[in-house]
């Protein structure tokens, strides 16, 4: 998102009802039109499809952090009880690796599910000092806003129309509340 | 299919509405509602009930906290353990309190891999309760330390005593890295399902002091759908993570008995028989709870009757796992012919701490039955009165397997008795305390009902209708 995302240029076009807005989305792009992005109080039905939205990648940052988990925990394991200061505990042998499969799970487990959140924050940009840049108060609360940008639109004034006959409440250009 | 079961149905003859296609929330309780009735306790008076129950809480913690210091100043030598039963009430605290905490993320994990919607109108308080337990159980092996100030050195950093490692071939060990993973995840996860509802917050508040702590809470949250994709692809991941996890904590609870060579303890049954009975006590006591505080609350269409049978069907499933161990282990005593083994068992059940077992099995096995019933399931003072039980009995439990297999083993001169002292019924009173202070200060400050997952569900519900 640049940094004017919500500069007046953009098209909001609101919504009360999750199906019309689904409607809505799926006729502004078979229109060839590009939907800049849809606010939603909750995650919506089918619109990952309707807007094309491509699967999400963070399971890489899963695995990625999965396997950085349990491979340092296994190694600084044996390190510890091989290589650094072998202990002999009631008779058992230095390399326990079965005993040491608990912690490196339970490890691996924390590492992955760290890494998935981090790269959520990271990727959406959120974070505690992030301005919100809300398209209006009411689509955290029950309203729908499907958001154009308008240097497309402005050739098209077919799509303003297009909006209201799919139910749109009310469409305007605005700009986000800062 | 049956012939018949293929005949054209008669027109004249109406079919029954199919029941499981009822929607768990009125489709017509709008999303506006959902806000204002969620939001209402965050900003009105707390009433006369809970003021009360509040100070009785706060009354409770001071006593833990007054057993705890006096604990920590004079010895562990206050509580009643002896040679023999080196562990006892605090132990069985500790597991008590983990076990309450699995309730929370099988509903909120478990339950949404496997697109149960009736888990959304409980889910964060069953989140909350899970992190409140958890704090309560870490209390208990910090304060068993006797020197808790050094309870750091279960942790492996390079140290000046050596480094001295941790051995990370001990149970107890693993319990710490379980404890700690299931704490940390647990608490991003209930963080992270608030950040939208944190963002209604603000939204719905007028400038001020108030609006920049939900501002800063929300973490810039704007209900973007690009936002709202990735964030379900990172809660089902996070589900899908701690779903193994939190049957490793269990597991890995029982492993700290199951590892070690007591009559009593020593059984590989043990780890499914835990993580049934956490489950188990879990739910009893989110039945306990939920119950109060739909009704000082006024929540009861959110969490109607129907999700309380639900649960309570879970409480009959789980209940009856239980009972099967119960008696797997007395059947695997008799046929496993180790007479330490069996000994064990007939003392359980007949010995001087039989009260408790048949507490026990009074509370855990017998009482659940009547779940059976579907008026049973459906009256709210009954399901009040059971998960109160339950808790009870699950309690009891994990006395009877700690003390009973510790106060006679295999030598008969070691035989003795342990008797709590009231400093040990006062870290338990606390630790009740610390329980309910949380969660009484939560359904005040943070929003006790997934506001956003509640609005989802509904909102889908009124798609299908329109259709």
């Amino acid at each position: 998102m640049s940094e004017n995302a919500f500069a007046p240029e953009f098209l909001v076009a609101m919504f009360d009802d999750q199906r019309r807005l689904v409607g809505a989305v799926n006729a502004v792009r078979a229109r060839g039109l590009r939907v800049h992005d849809v606010y939603a109080p909750y995650p919506v039905h089918r619109l990952d499809e309707a807007m094309g939205i491509r699967r999400s990648r963070l399971p890489l940052a899963t695995l990625a952090g999965g396997v950085l988990g349990l491979v340092s925990a296994l190694a600084f394991e044996l390190y510890v009880s091989v290589y650094d200061w072998p202990l002999n505990v009631g008779g058992k042998p230095d390399n326990s690796m079965l005993a040491f499969i608990p912690v490196a799970f339970e490890l691996t487990i924390l590492s992955a599910g760290l890494a998935t959140v981090a790269a959520l924050l990271l990727r959406c940009r959120l974070f505690p000092t992030i301005r919100p840049r809300v398209v209006g108060r009411s689509v955290t609360d029950d309203q729908f806003a499907l958001v154009l940008r308008w240097r497309h639109t402005a050739f098209d004034p077919q799509v303003e129309r297009l909006l209201y006959e799919h139910g749109a409440r009310d469409v305007s250009r605005k700009a986000i509340e800062r | 299919m049956t012939p018949s079961a293929l005949a054209p149905v008669s027109p004249q003859k109406p079919r029954p509405a199919p029941r499981l296609v009822q929607p768990w929330i009125a489709a017509d309780v709008s999303a506006r509602r959902i806000t204002d009735e969620v939001m209402h306790p965050l900003i009105s008076r707390p009433g006369a009930a809970w003021l009360a129950s509040f100070a009785l809480a706060v009354l409770a913690l001071a006593v833990g906290v007054a057993s705890v210091a006096y604990e920590v100043a004079t010895g562990v030598g206050v509580w009643g353990l002896n040679k023999t039963v080196g562990w006892a009430f605090d132990i069985t605290n500790f597991v008590f309190w983990i076990g309450i905490g699995h309730a929370g993320t099988l509903i909120s994990a478990i339950l949404l891999l496997l697109r149960q919607q009736w888990r959304t109108s409980i889910s964060r308080s069953a989140e909350a309760m899970t992190i409140f337990a958890v704090l309560c159980a870490a209390v208990f092996p910090l304060i068993h330390m006797g020197r808790p100030w050094l309870a750091f050195w279960v942790i492996p950093y390079p140290n000046s005593r050596g480094p001295l490692w941790v051995n990370f071939r001990s149970p107890l060990l693993w319990d710490v890295f379980a404890i700690n993973t299931y704490l940390t995840i647990s608490l991003v996860f209930w963080y992270l399902g608030m950040i939208p509802d944190f963002a209604t917050l603000r939204d719905r508040t007028a400038a001020g002091s108030r609006r920049l702590v939900y501002s800063l809470l929300s973490f810039g949250w704007n209900g973007s759908a690009r936002t709202w994709s990735r964030y379900e692809t990172a809660t089902t991941i996070l589900a899908g993570l701690a779903t193994p996890l939190v049957i490793s904590v269990h597991t890995i609870v029982s492993m700290d008995f199951a590892t070690s060579v007591l009559p009593g303890w020593h059984s590989t049954v043990f780890p499914p028989y835990f993580v049934a009975g956490a489950v188990f006590s879990g739910f009893g006591m989110v039945l306990t709870l939920l119950i109060i505080t739909r009704t000082v609350m006024h929540l009861e269409h959110y969490i109607s009757i129907r999700h309380l049978e639900v649960m309570a069907k879970v409480m009959l499933l789980t209940g009856s796992i239980v009972g099967l161990a119960y008696a797997l282990e007395f059947f695997n005593a008799w046929y496993g012919g180790n007479v330490y083994e069996r000994y064990a068992f007939v003392n359980r059940a007949s010995g001087p701490y039989a009260w408790c077992f048949w507490i026990m099995v009074l509370c855990n096995v017998l009482a659940p039955q009547l779940l059976w019933i579907r008026r049973v399931r459906r009256s709210v003072a009954a399901l009040f009165l059971l998960s109160i039980m339950v808790n009870i009995g699950m309690w009891f439990e994990r006395f009877v397997i700690i003390v009973t297999s510790l106060h006679r083993s295999y030598l008969p001169s070691s035989w003795t008795m342990y008797r709590p002292t009231i400093i040990e019924v006062g870290t338990l009173v606390g630790s009740f305390g610390l329980f309910f202070t949380c969660f009484l200060a939560f359904i005040r400050v943070l929003p006790m009902i997934a506001m956003w997952e509640v609005k989802a569900v509904t909102g889908h519900a009124s798609e299908t209708t329109h259709e």
